[in-house]
Protein backbone atom coordinates (compact mmCIF):
# COMPACT_ATOMS: atom_id res chain seq x y z
CA UNK A 1 0.00 0.00 0.00
CA UNK A 2 2.44 2.89 0.69
CA UNK A 3 6.32 2.96 -0.53
CA UNK A 4 7.88 0.27 1.38
CA UNK A 5 5.16 -2.00 1.07
CA UNK A 6 5.06 -4.44 4.03
CA UNK A 7 2.21 -3.77 5.65
CA UNK A 8 2.20 -4.01 9.98
CA UNK A 9 -1.06 -4.03 10.18
CA UNK A 10 -3.81 -5.90 8.27
CA UNK A 11 -7.48 -4.99 9.19
CA UNK A 12 -9.67 -6.94 7.03
CA UNK A 13 -13.73 -6.74 7.12
CA UNK A 14 -13.79 -6.53 10.63
CA UNK A 15 -17.34 -6.40 12.37
CA UNK A 16 -18.33 -5.64 15.66
CA UNK A 17 -21.82 -5.68 17.65
CA UNK A 18 -22.52 -4.21 21.47
CA UNK A 19 -26.25 -6.23 21.46
CA UNK A 20 -27.96 -5.44 19.05
CA UNK A 21 -25.90 -2.52 18.19
CA UNK A 22 -23.73 -2.66 15.29
CA UNK A 23 -20.67 -0.87 16.44
CA UNK A 24 -18.20 -1.57 13.51
CA UNK A 25 -19.13 -2.47 9.68
CA UNK A 26 -16.90 -4.30 7.31
CA UNK A 27 -13.82 -2.26 8.66
CA UNK A 28 -10.99 -2.94 6.17
CA UNK A 29 -7.50 -1.04 5.92
CA UNK A 30 -3.81 -1.47 5.85
CA UNK A 31 -0.60 0.04 7.85
CA UNK A 32 2.14 -0.16 6.32
CA UNK A 33 5.65 -0.11 8.73
CA UNK A 34 6.72 3.54 9.45
CA UNK A 35 3.30 5.20 8.46
CA UNK A 36 1.06 7.32 10.56
CA UNK A 37 -2.05 6.81 10.01
CA UNK A 38 -4.68 9.34 11.56
CA UNK A 39 -8.22 8.20 12.40
CA UNK A 40 -11.17 11.03 12.77
CA UNK A 41 -14.50 11.00 13.00
CA UNK A 42 -17.78 12.33 14.99
CA UNK A 43 -17.88 10.69 18.33
CA UNK A 44 -19.12 7.27 18.42
CA UNK A 45 -18.41 6.44 15.10
CA UNK A 46 -16.46 3.51 16.43
CA UNK A 47 -13.01 5.16 15.39
CA UNK A 48 -11.66 4.07 19.26
CA UNK A 49 -13.19 0.76 19.48
CA UNK A 50 -11.41 -0.06 16.33
CA UNK A 51 -7.89 0.87 17.57
CA UNK A 52 -9.00 -1.19 20.69
CA UNK A 53 -9.61 -4.07 18.35
CA UNK A 54 -5.83 -3.90 17.38
CA UNK A 55 -4.01 -5.16 20.86
CA UNK A 56 -7.85 -7.30 21.36
CA UNK A 57 -8.61 -4.90 24.21
CA UNK A 58 -11.72 -5.03 22.62
CA UNK A 59 -13.03 -8.29 21.32
CA UNK A 60 -14.53 -8.56 17.36
CA UNK A 61 -17.02 -10.58 15.82
CA UNK A 62 -15.92 -10.90 12.57
CA UNK A 63 -13.22 -10.19 9.88
CA UNK A 64 -9.35 -10.51 11.00
CA UNK A 65 -7.00 -8.33 12.16
CA UNK A 66 -2.94 -9.44 11.32
CA UNK A 67 -0.64 -7.60 13.42
CA UNK A 68 3.17 -8.30 12.52
CA UNK A 69 1.93 -11.69 11.46
CA UNK A 70 0.29 -12.90 14.40
CA UNK A 71 -3.98 -13.02 13.78
CA UNK A 72 -5.32 -11.13 16.98
CA UNK A 73 -8.79 -12.71 16.86
CA UNK A 74 -7.15 -16.67 16.68
CA UNK A 75 -8.45 -18.06 19.91
CA UNK A 76 -4.64 -19.66 19.94
CA UNK A 77 -2.60 -16.44 20.01
CA UNK A 78 -1.38 -15.47 23.06
CA UNK A 79 -2.97 -11.50 23.35
CA UNK A 80 -0.55 -10.40 26.40
CA UNK A 81 2.11 -11.08 24.19
CA UNK A 82 1.40 -9.75 21.26
CA UNK A 83 0.09 -6.74 23.43
CA UNK A 84 3.67 -6.39 24.89
CA UNK A 85 4.89 -5.30 21.52
CA UNK A 86 2.15 -2.88 20.57
CA UNK A 87 2.47 0.39 22.57
CA UNK A 88 -0.83 2.23 23.93
CA UNK A 89 -1.63 5.48 24.74
CA UNK A 90 -4.76 6.38 26.19
CA UNK A 91 -7.50 9.30 26.43
CA UNK A 92 -6.99 9.50 30.21
CA UNK A 93 -3.52 8.76 30.54
CA UNK A 94 -4.12 5.88 32.81
CA UNK A 95 -0.74 5.89 34.66
CA UNK A 96 -1.04 3.86 37.51
CA UNK A 97 -1.03 6.42 40.14
CA UNK A 98 -0.21 4.48 43.41
CA UNK A 99 3.53 4.26 41.56
CA UNK A 100 6.51 6.66 41.11
CA UNK A 101 6.86 7.83 37.41
CA UNK A 102 9.70 5.36 37.21
CA UNK A 103 8.07 2.36 38.44
CA UNK A 104 5.38 3.41 35.89
CA UNK A 105 7.85 2.51 33.14
CA UNK A 106 9.76 0.31 34.64
CA UNK A 107 6.88 -2.41 36.11
CA UNK A 108 5.89 -4.09 32.98
CA UNK A 109 9.72 -3.87 31.53
CA UNK A 110 10.16 -6.20 34.42
CA UNK A 111 7.58 -8.37 34.79
CA UNK A 112 6.51 -9.01 31.35
CA UNK A 113 9.80 -8.67 29.34
CA UNK A 114 11.37 -10.15 32.13
CA UNK A 115 14.45 -7.17 32.06
CA UNK A 116 16.49 -6.73 35.18
CA UNK A 117 15.46 -4.01 37.65
CA UNK A 118 18.77 -2.02 36.55
CA UNK A 119 17.67 -1.81 33.01
CA UNK A 120 14.57 -1.70 33.23
CA UNK A 121 15.54 1.92 35.24
CA UNK A 122 17.97 2.97 33.25
CA UNK A 123 16.24 2.26 29.70
CA UNK A 124 12.87 4.51 31.66
CA UNK A 125 14.77 7.28 32.58
CA UNK A 126 16.38 7.21 29.12
CA UNK A 127 12.28 7.79 27.74
CA UNK A 128 11.87 9.93 30.39
CA UNK A 129 14.91 11.96 29.17
CA UNK A 130 13.57 11.66 25.56
CA UNK A 131 10.02 13.02 26.68
CA UNK A 132 11.46 15.87 28.80
CA UNK A 133 10.40 14.67 32.06
CA UNK A 134 13.96 13.56 33.44
CA UNK A 135 13.59 15.43 36.82
CA UNK A 136 10.11 14.46 37.36
CA UNK A 137 11.14 10.25 37.80
CA UNK A 138 10.66 10.27 41.53
CA UNK A 139 7.08 12.00 41.71
CA UNK A 140 3.89 10.20 41.63
CA UNK A 141 1.49 10.94 38.96
CA UNK A 142 -0.71 12.99 40.76
CA UNK A 143 1.60 15.53 40.88
CA UNK A 144 2.27 15.89 37.57
CA UNK A 145 -0.12 18.08 35.28
CA UNK A 146 -1.92 16.56 32.36
CA UNK A 147 0.16 17.20 29.47
CA UNK A 148 2.98 15.84 31.30
CA UNK A 149 1.43 12.80 32.91
CA UNK A 150 0.14 12.15 29.10
CA UNK A 151 4.48 12.15 27.83
CA UNK A 152 4.97 9.64 30.71
CA UNK A 153 2.19 7.68 29.21
CA UNK A 154 3.76 8.08 26.11
CA UNK A 155 7.50 7.03 27.73
CA UNK A 156 6.01 4.14 29.35
CA UNK A 157 4.58 2.66 26.06
CA UNK A 158 7.62 3.35 24.52
CA UNK A 159 9.60 1.44 27.39
CA UNK A 160 8.44 -1.86 26.27
CA UNK A 161 10.40 -1.23 22.59
CA UNK A 162 7.04 -1.53 20.44
CA UNK A 163 6.72 -2.59 16.81
CA UNK A 164 3.73 -0.17 16.91
CA UNK A 165 1.93 2.54 18.53
CA UNK A 166 -1.68 3.10 19.10
CA UNK A 167 -3.15 6.53 20.01
CA UNK A 168 -6.62 6.74 21.47
CA UNK A 169 -7.64 10.86 21.62
CA UNK A 170 -4.57 11.46 23.35
CA UNK A 171 -4.70 15.20 23.96
CA UNK A 172 -9.06 15.19 24.10
CA UNK A 173 -8.83 15.30 28.04
CA UNK A 174 -5.72 17.79 28.05
CA UNK A 175 -6.21 21.43 28.40
CA UNK A 176 -5.61 23.47 25.55
CA UNK A 177 -1.94 25.10 26.65
CA UNK A 178 -0.85 21.65 27.12
CA UNK A 179 -1.92 19.75 24.05
CA UNK A 180 1.16 20.85 21.82
CA UNK A 181 3.79 19.53 24.16
CA UNK A 182 1.88 16.12 23.78
CA UNK A 183 1.78 16.35 20.54
CA UNK A 184 5.39 17.41 19.92
CA UNK A 185 6.65 14.52 21.34
CA UNK A 186 4.27 12.71 19.10
CA UNK A 187 5.28 14.08 15.96
CA UNK A 188 9.21 13.74 16.92
CA UNK A 189 7.93 10.23 17.35
CA UNK A 190 6.84 10.08 14.09
CA UNK A 191 9.52 11.34 12.43
CA UNK A 192 11.86 8.77 13.64
CA UNK A 193 9.65 6.39 11.39
CA UNK A 194 7.93 4.59 14.39
CA UNK A 195 4.61 3.23 13.21
CA UNK A 196 1.34 4.88 14.30
CA UNK A 197 -2.28 4.31 14.54
CA UNK A 198 -3.54 8.06 16.32
CA UNK A 199 -7.28 9.09 16.68
CA UNK A 200 -7.57 12.80 17.15
CA UNK A 201 -9.19 15.78 16.06
CA UNK A 202 -6.05 17.35 15.74
CA UNK A 203 -6.21 18.08 12.14
CA UNK A 204 -2.72 20.38 12.43
CA UNK A 205 -0.89 17.00 13.68
CA UNK A 206 -2.52 14.94 10.84
CA UNK A 207 -1.80 17.58 7.99
CA UNK A 208 2.02 17.70 9.86
CA UNK A 209 2.76 13.71 9.79
CA UNK A 210 0.17 11.79 9.07
CA UNK A 211 0.76 9.68 5.79
CA UNK A 212 -2.87 8.88 5.58
CA UNK A 213 -6.39 9.44 6.78
CA UNK A 214 -9.38 7.28 7.85
CA UNK A 215 -12.47 8.74 8.37
CA UNK A 216 -15.10 6.84 10.44
CA UNK A 217 -18.60 7.38 10.36
CA UNK A 218 -21.35 5.28 12.26
CA UNK A 219 -19.16 1.96 12.06
CA UNK A 220 -18.06 3.01 8.71
CA UNK A 221 -14.60 3.57 7.38
CA UNK A 222 -16.15 5.80 4.85
CA UNK A 223 -12.86 7.58 3.30
CA UNK A 224 -9.20 5.82 3.27
CA UNK A 225 -7.03 8.38 1.84
CA UNK A 226 -3.72 9.86 1.73
CA UNK A 227 -3.35 12.98 3.62
CA UNK A 228 -2.91 15.32 1.04
CA UNK A 229 -6.11 14.47 -0.39
CA UNK A 230 -8.21 14.21 2.25
CA UNK A 231 -7.65 17.42 3.21
CA UNK A 232 -7.73 18.88 -0.57
CA UNK A 233 -11.04 17.31 -1.07
CA UNK A 234 -13.04 14.04 0.47
CA UNK A 235 -14.62 12.46 -2.01
CA UNK A 236 -17.49 11.67 0.33
CA UNK A 237 -20.17 14.58 1.98
CA UNK A 238 -20.16 13.02 5.38
CA UNK A 239 -16.46 13.65 5.32
CA UNK A 240 -16.87 17.49 3.89
CA UNK A 241 -19.36 17.88 6.62
CA UNK A 242 -16.76 16.98 9.49
CA UNK A 243 -13.88 18.30 8.33
CA UNK A 244 -16.07 21.91 7.58
CA UNK A 245 -17.27 21.75 10.99
CA UNK A 246 -13.71 20.77 12.81
CA UNK A 247 -11.53 23.28 10.80
CA UNK A 248 -14.24 26.15 10.96
CA UNK A 249 -13.28 26.18 14.53
CA UNK B 1 -26.20 -1.71 93.90
CA UNK B 2 -23.01 0.77 94.06
CA UNK B 3 -22.53 1.16 98.19
CA UNK B 4 -20.06 -1.70 98.52
CA UNK B 5 -18.02 -1.12 95.38
CA UNK B 6 -14.51 -2.89 95.64
CA UNK B 7 -12.42 -1.57 92.66
CA UNK B 8 -9.44 -3.76 94.07
CA UNK B 9 -10.78 -6.29 92.19
CA UNK B 10 -9.72 -4.89 88.96
CA UNK B 11 -6.06 -4.51 89.84
CA UNK B 12 -6.49 -7.98 91.32
CA UNK B 13 -7.81 -10.00 88.19
CA UNK B 14 -5.56 -7.66 86.04
CA UNK B 15 -3.08 -10.34 84.73
CA UNK B 16 -5.94 -12.64 84.53
CA UNK B 17 -7.84 -9.96 82.17
CA UNK B 18 -5.02 -9.49 80.20
CA UNK B 19 -2.63 -12.49 79.71
CA UNK B 20 -5.36 -14.93 79.22
CA UNK B 21 -8.39 -12.95 78.17
CA UNK B 22 -7.18 -9.99 76.10
CA UNK B 23 -4.26 -12.25 74.78
CA UNK B 24 -7.38 -14.42 73.00
CA UNK B 25 -9.28 -11.45 71.69
CA UNK B 26 -6.02 -10.09 69.66
CA UNK B 27 -4.57 -13.06 68.74
CA UNK B 28 -8.27 -14.24 67.59
CA UNK B 29 -8.86 -10.66 65.84
CA UNK B 30 -5.70 -10.57 64.21
CA UNK B 31 -5.66 -13.96 62.61
CA UNK B 32 -9.31 -14.32 61.26
CA UNK B 33 -8.32 -10.48 59.81
CA UNK B 34 -5.57 -11.77 57.87
CA UNK B 35 -6.98 -14.87 57.14
CA UNK B 36 -10.22 -12.88 56.31
CA UNK B 37 -8.56 -10.29 54.42
CA UNK B 38 -6.80 -12.95 52.20
CA UNK B 39 -9.75 -15.54 52.12
CA UNK B 40 -11.56 -11.79 50.76
CA UNK B 41 -10.22 -11.31 48.15
CA UNK B 42 -9.98 -14.67 46.68
CA UNK B 43 -13.11 -14.89 47.21
CA UNK B 44 -13.78 -11.14 45.73
CA UNK B 45 -11.77 -12.15 42.35
CA UNK B 46 -13.85 -15.02 42.43
CA UNK B 47 -17.00 -13.46 42.37
CA UNK B 48 -15.79 -10.76 39.57
CA UNK B 49 -14.71 -13.26 37.57
CA UNK B 50 -16.91 -14.60 34.56
CA UNK B 51 -16.00 -18.54 35.07
CA UNK B 52 -19.67 -19.01 35.13
CA UNK B 53 -19.52 -21.48 38.23
CA UNK B 54 -16.91 -20.55 40.45
CA UNK B 55 -18.55 -17.15 40.35
CA UNK B 56 -21.69 -18.78 41.26
CA UNK B 57 -20.43 -20.58 44.22
CA UNK B 58 -18.68 -17.91 45.36
CA UNK B 59 -21.42 -15.54 45.59
CA UNK B 60 -23.62 -18.33 47.10
CA UNK B 61 -21.14 -18.65 50.16
CA UNK B 62 -20.77 -15.33 50.91
CA UNK B 63 -24.84 -14.83 50.50
CA UNK B 64 -25.04 -17.29 53.01
CA UNK B 65 -22.85 -16.55 55.72
CA UNK B 66 -23.74 -12.64 55.35
CA UNK B 67 -27.16 -13.37 55.97
CA UNK B 68 -26.67 -16.01 59.36
CA UNK B 69 -26.37 -14.42 62.61
CA UNK B 70 -22.59 -14.80 63.68
CA UNK B 71 -23.59 -16.99 67.15
CA UNK B 72 -25.33 -19.85 64.61
CA UNK B 73 -22.63 -19.71 62.31
CA UNK B 74 -20.23 -20.11 65.33
CA UNK B 75 -22.15 -23.30 66.64
CA UNK B 76 -22.35 -24.54 63.71
CA UNK B 77 -18.97 -24.49 62.75
CA UNK B 78 -18.16 -25.88 66.51
CA UNK B 79 -19.85 -28.71 65.22
CA UNK B 80 -18.69 -29.01 61.50
CA UNK B 81 -14.96 -28.23 62.22
CA UNK B 82 -14.02 -31.96 62.93
CA UNK B 83 -15.79 -33.15 60.48
CA UNK B 84 -14.49 -31.33 57.99
CA UNK B 85 -11.40 -32.08 59.34
CA UNK B 86 -12.12 -35.41 59.07
CA UNK B 87 -12.85 -35.19 55.24
CA UNK B 88 -10.19 -33.35 54.52
CA UNK B 89 -7.67 -35.54 56.17
CA UNK B 90 -9.47 -38.43 55.17
CA UNK B 91 -9.36 -39.75 58.35
CA UNK B 92 -11.91 -42.54 60.03
CA UNK B 93 -12.78 -40.42 62.82
CA UNK B 94 -13.53 -37.00 63.01
CA UNK B 95 -10.97 -34.60 64.23
CA UNK B 96 -10.48 -33.21 67.12
CA UNK B 97 -9.15 -29.43 67.02
CA UNK B 98 -9.97 -27.50 70.45
CA UNK B 99 -11.91 -24.17 70.95
CA UNK B 100 -9.46 -22.22 69.79
CA UNK B 101 -8.74 -23.60 66.25
CA UNK B 102 -12.39 -23.78 66.05
CA UNK B 103 -12.79 -20.30 66.87
CA UNK B 104 -10.16 -19.18 64.41
CA UNK B 105 -11.86 -21.28 61.48
CA UNK B 106 -15.12 -19.64 61.98
CA UNK B 107 -14.10 -16.34 62.41
CA UNK B 108 -11.97 -16.24 59.41
CA UNK B 109 -14.74 -17.94 57.27
CA UNK B 110 -17.06 -15.63 58.55
CA UNK B 111 -15.16 -12.30 58.05
CA UNK B 112 -14.14 -13.61 54.59
CA UNK B 113 -17.19 -12.68 53.24
CA UNK B 114 -17.74 -9.83 54.70
CA UNK B 115 -14.15 -8.66 53.30
CA UNK B 116 -15.11 -10.52 49.99
CA UNK B 117 -17.95 -7.74 49.19
CA UNK B 118 -15.36 -4.81 50.85
CA UNK B 119 -12.93 -6.03 48.45
CA UNK B 120 -15.27 -6.20 45.62
CA UNK B 121 -15.90 -2.99 45.37
CA UNK B 122 -12.58 -1.58 46.41
CA UNK B 123 -11.89 -3.66 43.04
CA UNK B 124 -14.86 -2.11 41.30
CA UNK B 125 -13.90 1.19 42.09
CA UNK B 126 -10.77 1.49 40.08
CA UNK B 127 -11.41 2.15 36.64
CA UNK B 128 -11.51 0.00 33.85
CA UNK B 129 -8.92 1.97 31.90
CA UNK B 130 -6.06 1.04 34.55
CA UNK B 131 -7.35 -2.46 33.75
CA UNK B 132 -7.04 -1.68 30.00
CA UNK B 133 -3.67 -0.10 30.70
CA UNK B 134 -2.00 -3.04 32.42
CA UNK B 135 -3.09 -5.78 29.61
CA UNK B 136 -2.05 -3.12 27.14
CA UNK B 137 1.69 -3.37 28.00
CA UNK B 138 1.28 -7.12 28.20
CA UNK B 139 0.62 -7.75 32.09
CA UNK B 140 -0.98 -11.24 32.45
CA UNK B 141 -4.08 -11.59 34.73
CA UNK B 142 -1.82 -12.04 37.76
CA UNK B 143 0.33 -9.37 37.48
CA UNK B 144 -2.68 -7.18 36.79
CA UNK B 145 -4.65 -7.74 39.72
CA UNK B 146 -1.62 -8.03 42.21
CA UNK B 147 0.71 -4.80 40.74
CA UNK B 148 -1.89 -2.97 39.60
CA UNK B 149 -5.63 -3.61 40.75
CA UNK B 150 -5.62 -4.53 44.33
CA UNK B 151 -2.66 -2.46 45.77
CA UNK B 152 -4.80 0.54 44.65
CA UNK B 153 -8.38 -1.66 45.84
CA UNK B 154 -6.85 -2.26 48.81
CA UNK B 155 -5.86 1.42 49.70
CA UNK B 156 -9.39 2.67 48.89
CA UNK B 157 -10.48 0.29 51.30
CA UNK B 158 -8.46 0.38 54.18
CA UNK B 159 -10.60 2.47 56.21
CA UNK B 160 -13.68 -0.09 55.58
CA UNK B 161 -11.52 -2.65 56.30
CA UNK B 162 -9.59 -1.74 59.74
CA UNK B 163 -13.28 -0.79 60.67
CA UNK B 164 -14.93 -4.19 59.82
CA UNK B 165 -11.64 -5.62 61.71
CA UNK B 166 -12.96 -3.44 64.74
CA UNK B 167 -16.41 -4.99 65.29
CA UNK B 168 -14.60 -8.24 64.73
CA UNK B 169 -12.76 -7.67 68.13
CA UNK B 170 -16.00 -6.92 69.80
CA UNK B 171 -17.71 -9.33 67.86
CA UNK B 172 -14.94 -12.03 69.21
CA UNK B 173 -16.66 -11.88 72.29
CA UNK B 174 -19.38 -13.96 70.90
CA UNK B 175 -16.68 -17.27 71.91
CA UNK B 176 -18.33 -17.56 74.75
CA UNK B 177 -20.89 -19.74 73.73
CA UNK B 178 -18.40 -22.68 72.71
CA UNK B 179 -17.18 -21.86 76.17
CA UNK B 180 -13.79 -20.36 75.07
CA UNK B 181 -12.66 -17.35 77.43
CA UNK B 182 -11.73 -14.29 75.59
CA UNK B 183 -11.34 -10.93 77.41
CA UNK B 184 -14.83 -10.47 78.35
CA UNK B 185 -15.20 -14.29 79.38
CA UNK B 186 -12.51 -13.50 81.64
CA UNK B 187 -14.27 -10.48 83.42
CA UNK B 188 -17.28 -11.99 83.46
CA UNK B 189 -15.79 -15.15 85.10
CA UNK B 190 -14.39 -13.12 87.92
CA UNK B 191 -17.88 -11.23 88.03
CA UNK B 192 -19.50 -14.09 89.01
CA UNK B 193 -16.91 -15.96 91.17
CA UNK B 194 -16.82 -12.87 93.17
CA UNK B 195 -20.46 -11.27 93.07
CA UNK B 196 -18.35 -8.13 91.43
CA UNK B 197 -20.58 -7.93 88.20
CA UNK B 198 -20.50 -3.50 88.12
CA UNK B 199 -16.94 -3.80 88.42
CA UNK B 200 -16.07 -6.46 86.07
CA UNK B 201 -18.99 -5.17 83.47
CA UNK B 202 -17.79 -1.59 84.29
CA UNK B 203 -14.33 -2.08 83.38
CA UNK B 204 -14.64 -4.56 80.71
CA UNK B 205 -16.64 -1.96 78.73
CA UNK B 206 -14.05 0.45 79.52
CA UNK B 207 -11.63 -1.29 77.87
CA UNK B 208 -13.47 -2.23 75.06
CA UNK B 209 -14.33 1.77 74.47
CA UNK B 210 -10.78 2.73 74.83
CA UNK B 211 -9.38 0.22 72.44
CA UNK B 212 -11.93 0.38 70.25
CA UNK B 213 -11.38 4.24 70.24
CA UNK B 214 -7.69 4.42 69.91
CA UNK B 215 -7.96 2.26 66.94
CA UNK B 216 -10.41 4.46 64.79
CA UNK B 217 -8.39 7.72 65.50
CA UNK B 218 -5.46 5.53 64.06
CA UNK B 219 -7.07 4.50 60.99
CA UNK B 220 -7.99 7.74 60.63
CA UNK B 221 -4.40 9.00 60.54
CA UNK B 222 -3.15 6.22 58.71
CA UNK B 223 -6.09 6.58 56.00
CA UNK B 224 -4.38 10.21 55.51
CA UNK B 225 -0.62 8.93 55.27
CA UNK B 226 -1.33 5.72 52.69
CA UNK B 227 -3.70 8.03 50.44
CA UNK B 228 -3.04 7.84 46.42
CA UNK B 229 -1.65 11.04 45.33
CA UNK B 230 -4.58 12.62 42.93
Amino acid sequence: MSANGSAMITITDVSKWYGKTQVLNKCTTEIAKGEVVVVCGPSGSGKSTLIKCVNGLEPFDEGNIVVDGISVGDPKTKLPKLRARIGMVFQHFELFPHLSVIRNLSLAQIKVLGRDEKAALANGMRLLDRVGLHEHAAKFPGQLSGGQQQRVAIARALAMDPIAMLFDEPTSALDPEMIKEVLDVMVALAKDGMTMIVVTHEMGFARQVANRVVFMDKGDIVEDAPTAEFFAKPRSERAQTFLSKILAH
Amino acid sequence: MFSNIDWDIILRSLPYLFFDGMRFTVILTILATAGGIVIGTILALLRLSNIPGLSHVAGFYVNLIRSMPLVLVIFWFFFLVPYIGQWITGSDRPIQVGAFYSALVTFTLFEAAYFCEIMRAGIQSISRGQQQAAQALGMSYPTTMGYIILPQAFRNMVPVLLTQTIILFQDTSLVYVISVTDFLGAASKIAQRDGRLVEMYLFAAVVYFVISLVASHGVRRLQHRIAIIR
